[in-house]
């Protein structure tokens, strides 16, 4: 529990209503700039403490910081200004289906007030990043999931929060699109933004070679940095280790 | 604010471009809802103004003696106005009484020699259900039969029609009030549900938007916005359809049918004003309102 860390659980228990646990004394913290896997089966807690963080839901017991604030002091009416400091991705995307790619991204920037020059400069600049130039004008029905998680990315992070939430990002997407994913939020991850991604998808995890937090129960019942911590490659290595020899895919 | 009320008013109009099916739903409903209060309205302003009229002309005929004098007269005047629930006393002398009978029915008063009727008081009650309170007052202030007033001869007895009289206009004014009510209450529920399920298919939308850090008031503005416009828009409607129904149907109608003038019904303007207040406002309020539970996010 450094003093820069980003996330702090300290004992958080999430008791739903039904009587099952959500998160069972579960406390860990994730520093500044890290990129943090949570793993583990439905059920498991893992979307408890996505919801946790932006406040969607309030632990039943023990303490959440983020960024040293916190959570229970937040009033529910500070909480929209809160989660502006927060991007969040979903498995099922979660685009405004009547906007445009460009409205989905320009939706964060109008909510906190930009002015629609800035609106006019930074979404085709985000849109580049995420690889989306050529679908500004098209509605979210008529791209594909990779495309749509990209958009979802691009409106994450076009407010360049310092915390990434990415909830089963890849869920719904075949494992060529995965890794072009993952790539994009490693990106994200080495312009300084801590990003937290929740999956189950261990082969990916053991790839990537990142922290990884495995929660079971509600508990967390593994806190390690796997294989070689390579913090300074690149994007396009990161990419290459991802799809790796093991990856090949096998004509049968 | 940082945002205008430009920015708003363009999110609301995108969102019944993209919605346009549930959007004109909601404008039929409050269309036809407005149109049908239109109609009702004067209907019942008709129905309870014919009612009031008639109960208006309930009162009680007070005789005097044949033989009472000036001085009687006067005495009677002041000790009936001074009852409690007597509103007016009108006075009509055996001569006038006398020509407004011969007028009637000339023949008849033809073969009189002198006038046999008696002079006149018409007691009006303050309100008509009390009229048989003011008749006991005069014809039984003593005891059962014993007049206010020596001078006072007789009271009209026309307590079977009174009553019956007093029951259908109270039934016809209760009638018209439940039925009133009933369609205010059907359409507030009809407009109400229309907004909530054109709402439910968005909620998805409210769901996203929160999570992006939307301020409730950000997110319900243009649905607000969207609820005046779609208000408007149909109480234009509405009020359209009733000023082609009032001057080609009618208007035309009315000069050969009495009823359909009835003296004390809204005006066509004031009509329309209350309307265009009453679908905006409904429908920007249901809006407004319906959202908050999608807003529990």
């Amino acid at each position: 529990m450094s003093a820069s860390s980003v996330i702090d659980f300290r004992a958080v228990t999430k008791k739903y209503g039904t009587g099952a646990f959500g998160l069972d004394e579960a406390t860990f913290s994730v520093d500044r700039g890290d990129f943090v896997f949570m793993i583990g089966s439905t059920g498991s807690g893992k979307s408890t403490v996505m919801r946790l963080l932006i406040k969607e839901l309030e632990p039943t017991d023990g303490t959440i910081l983020v960024a040293g604030r916190d959570l229970s002091t937040i009033k529910r009416r500070q909480v929209p200004f809160y989660r502006r400091n927060i991007g969040v991705v979903f498995q099922d995307f979660k685009l405004l289906p009547n906007r445009t790619v460009y409205d989905n991204v320009a939706y964060a920037l109008q909510v906190t007030g930009h002015s629609r020059k800035e609106i006019r400069a930074k979404v085709p600049d985000i849109l580049r990043l995420t690889g989306l130039s050529t679908k500004l004008h098209n509605y979210p029905d008529q791209l594909s999931g990779g495309e749509q998680q990209r958009v979802s990315i691009a409106r994450a992070f076009v407010n360049h929060p310092p915390l990434l939430l990415a909830d089963e990002p890849t869920g719904n997407l075949d494992p060529e699109t995965s890794i072009d994913i993952m790539r994009l939020l490693y990106r994200i991850n080495r312009t300084g933004t801590t990003v937290l991604v929740a999956t189950h998808d261990h082969a990916m995890v053991d790839k990537m070679r990142r922290r990884v937090l495995e929660l079971s129960r509600g508990r967390v019942v593994r806190d390690e940095a796997t294989g070689l911590y390579a913090r300074d490659e690149s994007t396009r290595e990161f990419a290459q280790r991802l799809r790796g020899p093991s990856e090949a895919p096998q004509i049968v | 604010m940082k945002h205008s009320l430009g920015f708003f008013l363009r999110e609301s109009l995108r969102a019944m471009r993209r919605n346009a099916a549930p959007s004109f739903a909601a404008l039929a409903t409050v269309t036809v809802t407005l149109i049908v209060v239109g109609v009702f309205i004067p209907i019942v302003q008709a129905t309870t103004g014919a009612a009031n009229s008639a109960a208006g002309k309930v009162m009680v005929d007070v005789y005097m003696q044949r033989h009472a004098t000036h001085a009687q007269d006067a005495r009677v005047m002041g000790e009936l106005r001074r009852l409690p629930h007597v509103q007016r006393v009108v006075f009509e002398s055996k001569a006038q009484a006398l020509a407004q009978q011969r007028r009637q029915d000339p023949l008849a008063y033809e073969l009189l020699s002198g006038n046999p009727l008696p002079d006149t008081f018409h007691v009006y009650p303050s309100t008509p259900s009390v009229v048989l309170t003011v008749r006991a007052e005069i014809a039984d202030a003593g005891g059962p039969g014993q007049m206010l007033d020596p001078a006072i001869a007789s009271v009209s007895n026309h307590t079977q029609d009174t009553k019956r009289l007093l029951t259908v206009t109270r039934f016809v004014t209760i009638t018209a009030a439940l039925l009133a009510a009933l369609l205010i209450a059907a359409s507030v529920l009809l407009i109400g549900n229309t907004i909530r399920l054109s709402l439910y298919a968005r909620r998805r939308e409210v769901e996203v938007m929160k999570l992006v850090g939307a301020t409730d008031w950000f997110i319900r503005w243009p649905f607000v916005i969207e609820g005046v416009v779609v208000g408007a828009a149909a109480a234009l409607t509405a009020i359209v359809t009733l000023a082609l129904a009032k001057v080609l149907v009618l208007d035309p109608l009315a000069s050969n049918w009495g009823l359909i003038s009835a003296p004390h019904t809204i005006g066509i303007v004031p009509l329309m004003f209350v309307l265009l207040v009453a679908g905006v406002g409904v429908s920007a309020i249901g809006s407004g309102l319906s959202l908050r539970r999608f807003l529990r996010v």
